[in-house]
């Protein structure tokens, strides 16, 4: 039998002192073949990005020198010297990244770093080098190459430069590339359209892919075999049939359970009176070129839109589709140009100063990013208590409903007087939800509130919603790009795309008949759809 | 791009103008200008013929538009004290301070930005600490006192150098020594938090994950993305070439422009300090304007117009 491509023995990624633990990878075994998509999922800190760049020997120099071994190519990679390993890396393993806009290089023209590959490990002539980039962008399908190649990275869509990094990737035909996440950050459709690419670069050349995700729903698309991660180890591997059908370890099971689905929740109807109301809300961006060209951008147009009281309305739709402009224009941090707003009956659209602050607490928002939401020098319990403080309740009865939300959301005791790095993810946006609900508001607005979160924390947090919903009795408008999600929390689902709302229904009918094209396209994206994953019996007879 | 520097250049031109009127109004409100150009001792005809002569028996406003206007064309009238025109003055005195500015900015910047990004890439380590501690030394000692205490140090215990006066290299050592520690300290300082906030950038990550060496990602990949407050820390430092060059000249007695101010604001040679402050402004506004072309250079994003 030939050896494998990559052979991973018994690696350790030792941690820092002082890390929550001794091993980020611990005692790691798999192989990968020529040709073999294998999959890697996780969830954060299960030590699936430092197996990656172990291999690749990107590991963070502050961290202790790995063991075990990673042959490849019949060589002990964790053995070679720099020099050789520098060969090797960008050329026969090479690697792609999550946020495909923040990985190119800002100063320098995208085709120039793609020329880069070939100026480091070949000798080609510059000629030859252009002809060789304009070949590969459209390879991995850039529209437009011989434009393309002169672009920077911010002229580019996300889409656009993680096919550019792409391109880097393959430009000496690698027989190992490394994705680490590589759609997370993009568009549906997009992230549909890449996995395309890659199923296609991997026939076409050959070349066995290491795939690194969280999804689930990715990982039926394209994986051979797939390998589950849990506090550094290899907790189950298999082909993809095996563990998405037949999950031998629990915590798989665990994990494939909390995917969401395409599955509409249950209809209801007992919602209270109008908590949001948008009237025809337009929105115009204008900005003048350097040239003085005026620009126009109408990001919101004419929007209609109506949330009751205990009712969750999700907004889906891509990036660019105008849906947070939206959402600005509904707690107007964003003055809408036309239409009017009222929310819970009282109008909201022309307010300004001391009354615009003062109406401000009947719409809260929970952002994405639960790490950047919060000052981090503010202890949970403060960051709680300011929004009732600033709108006249006393200090005392402030901090004693601070405690009850937070432990309403599901935290200790301890955590009012604990800031928010001693919190993980999930904790934070539990944090950033009991601190918006904190102001009693008739609407709350949940922007990707979950998009950033491990699905098994997000099942957590939408459930949290939902049932601070049933207590609370606000309306709720949930901002996601993520169907499966929209699907398990909303009422009813608004399809965005370029500023206006394109369709509208609950998300039964919306999933069994869509009307507009471009909503079946949405579904059709959906990762993992086609593919049957193993569900707990238990959910079934539920549901 | 044409719309975007004729902005840039109105700019320029409207803040001049500011500092111009600024000063005729700061020495039309000190004092009767006659009187502080030509000595409170002069005979009444002697004073009412010098007004008659320069023109200060006209209205306020008048004299506004002529003053204004010759500075436009670059007359800047004639020294009080040697009675020659005072932009002969300024020209005599320009070089040696420019001589002086320009080697020790070169120094700062030879050694600020090496030692900046050594600091940053051995973050936390001795030698970032040692870097820090010099740099936080660099700009924390006064331009006088440093340059008493190398005056002491190499010429009076070691004598081997010059204390003061101009002529050889020599005489250059010490004056760009006390100029350019400031300035080196500054840039250090930020250029490693320059260099800090990009090395851990993604796409430091990818150019490694390219097989790129780690000399070439430092200086090709992170340093031009690090360049940006770099360039505005060195563009604040050079419109202070002037200014800063007042003190150092004095201590070490070197014939430019800063002690021409010195000597020319102690002898009331008003139409000298006149000149002398918009010169002074003149290299601010010019060292910013120079800056914002740099950073259409070195940033995509800024050149913008493109996207």
């Amino acid at each position: 039998m030939t050896e494998p491509l990559l052979d991973i023995r018994d690696l350790r990624v030792p941690l820092p002192p002082g890390a929550d633990r001794p091993l980020a990878v611990d005692g790691l075994d798999l192989t990968l073949e020529k040709g073999e998509i294998l999959c890697i999922v996780g969830e954060t800190g299960s030590g699936k990005s430092l197996s990656a760049f172990a291999t690749m020997g990107l590991l963070p120099p502050n961290l202790p020198k790995p063991t075990g071994e990673i042959r490849f190519e019949g060589r002990d990679l964790l053995r070679l010297s720099p020099a050789e390993r520098r060969r090797l890396t960008g050329r026969r393993l090479a690697m792609v990244f999550q946020e495909p806009i923040a990985v190119l290089n800002p100063v320098y023209r995208v085709g120039e770093q793609v020329a880069e590959v070939f100026r480091l490990h070949t000798d080609m002539k510059d000629a030859q080098i252009r002809r060789r980039v304009i070949e590969l962008f459209g390879e991995v399908r850039l529209p437009d190459p011989e434009q393309i190649v002169r672009a920077y990275p911010h002229q580019l869509s996300g889409g656009q430069c993680q096919r550019v990094m792409i391109a880097t990737a393959l430009a000496l035909d690698p027989a190992l590339l490394i994705a680490d996440e590589p759609t997370t950050a993009l568009d549906v459709t997009t992230q549909a359209r890449i996995l395309k690419l890659m199923l296609d670069l991997r026939r076409t050349h050959d070349t066995g892919i290491l795939f690194i995700t969280h999804d689930f729903g990715v990982v039926a698309e394209i994986a051979d075999r797939v390998g589950v991660m849990r506090h550094g180890r290899l907790v189950e591997i298999g082909t993809a049939e095996e563990v998405l059908t037949r999950p031998k370890a629990d915590y798989t099971r665990e994990l494939l359970d909390a995917v969401p689905r395409l599955e509409p929740r249950e209809r209801r109807t007992d919602f209270g009176d109008v908590a949001l109301s948008a009237r025809n809300v337009s929105k115009t961006f204008r900005t003048r070129t350097l040239f003085g060209k005026l620009r126009e951008t109408r990001a919101v147009d004419r929007v209609d839109l109506s949330i009751s009281r205990g009712e969750t309305v999700g907004l889906v739709g891509e990036s660019g589709s105008g849906k947070s402009t939206l959402a600005q224009c509904v707690i107007r941090l964003e003055r809408p140009d036309e239409g009017a707003l009222s929310i819970a009956g009282s109008d909201f659209t022309d307010l300004e100063g001391a009354t615009l602050r003062t109406a401000r607490q009947r719409v809260q928002i929970v952002f994405q990013d639960p790490y950047a939401a919060l000052d981090p020098r503010q202890s949970a319990g403060d960051a709680v208590a300011e929004g009732p403080i600033i709108h006249g309740v006393s200090r005392r009865d402030a901090r004693a409903r601070a405690r009850d939300l937070l432990a309403a959301v599901g935290l200790d005791a301890s955590a009012a007087e604990r800031f928010p790095h001693e919190f993980s993810g999930g904790q934070r946006q539990r944090i950033c939800i009991a601190r918006a609900l904190a102001v009693e508001p008739d609407l709350l607005i949940a922007d990707e509130s979950v998009s950033a979160l491990d699905v098994s924390v997000q099942a957590q947090i939408l459930d949290l919603l939902a049932s601070m919903q049933k207590r609370l009795r606000f309306g709720m408008l949930f901002i996601t790009h993520d169907l499966r999600v929209a699907s398990r929390i909303c009422d009813r689902i608004t399809v965005m795309r370029g500023g206006r709302i394109i369709e509208e229904g609950p998300p039964a009918e919306l999933f069994a008949n869509p009307r507009e094209a471009y909503t079946r396209e949405l579904l059709a994206a959906v990762p993992g759809r086609e593919g049957h994953l193993y569900t707990d019996p238990a959910r079934n007879e539920s549901t | 791009m044409t719309r975007f520097w004729t902005i840039k250049f109105l700019r320029t031109i409207l803040t001049l103008w500011f500092v111009v009127t600024f000063a005729f109004v700061v020495l039309r409100t000190s004092g009767d200008p006659v009187v502080a150009l030509i000595g409170a001792d002069a005979l009444p005809a002697e004073i009412e013929q010098f007004r008659r002569q320069w023109g200060l028996d006209q209205p306020l406003f008048v004299q506004y538009l002529r003053y204004v206007g010759q500075m436009a064309l670059g007359e800047f009238g004639t020294s009080l004290r040697d009675q020659r025109p005072v932009i002969d003055i300024i020209m005599e005195r320009l070089p040696a301070t420019l001589a002086l500015g320009l080697v020790a900015y070169g120094a700062a910047l030879v050694i600020g930005i090496p030692a900046g990004i050594a600091a940053a890439l051995r973050r936390g380590r001795t030698l970032d600490r040692a870097i820090m501690a010099f740099a936080v030394f660099g700009f924390a000692l006064p331009n006088f006192f440093l340059g008493i205490l190398l005056i002491l140090f190499f010429s009076l215990f070691l004598q081997i150098l010059p204390s003061s006066g101009s002529g050889t290299l020599a005489h250059l050592v010490m004056p760009a020594i006390t100029l350019g520690t400031f300035t080196a300290g500054t840039l250090a300082r930020f250029t490693r938090s320059a260099m800090l906030e990009v090395l851990d950038r993604p796409y430091m990550r990818a150019a490694a994950a390219k097989g790129v060496p780690a000399w070439k990602r430092v200086l090709f990949h992170a340093l031009p993305n690090a360049a940006i407050p770099i360039v505005t820390v060195i563009g604040l430092n050079l419109g202070q070439l002037i200014a800063g060059a007042i003190v150092v000249e004095t201590v070490f007695g070197w014939p430019g422009i800063g002690r021409l101010l010195v000597q020319a604001v102690s002898s009331r040679d008003l139409a000298v300090v006149q000149a002398l402050v918009l010169v002074i402004a003149a290299t601010m506004v010019l060292a910013n304007l120079l800056v914002d072309l740099l950073y259409g250079l070195l940033d995509p994003r800024i050149r913008g117009g493109a996207r």
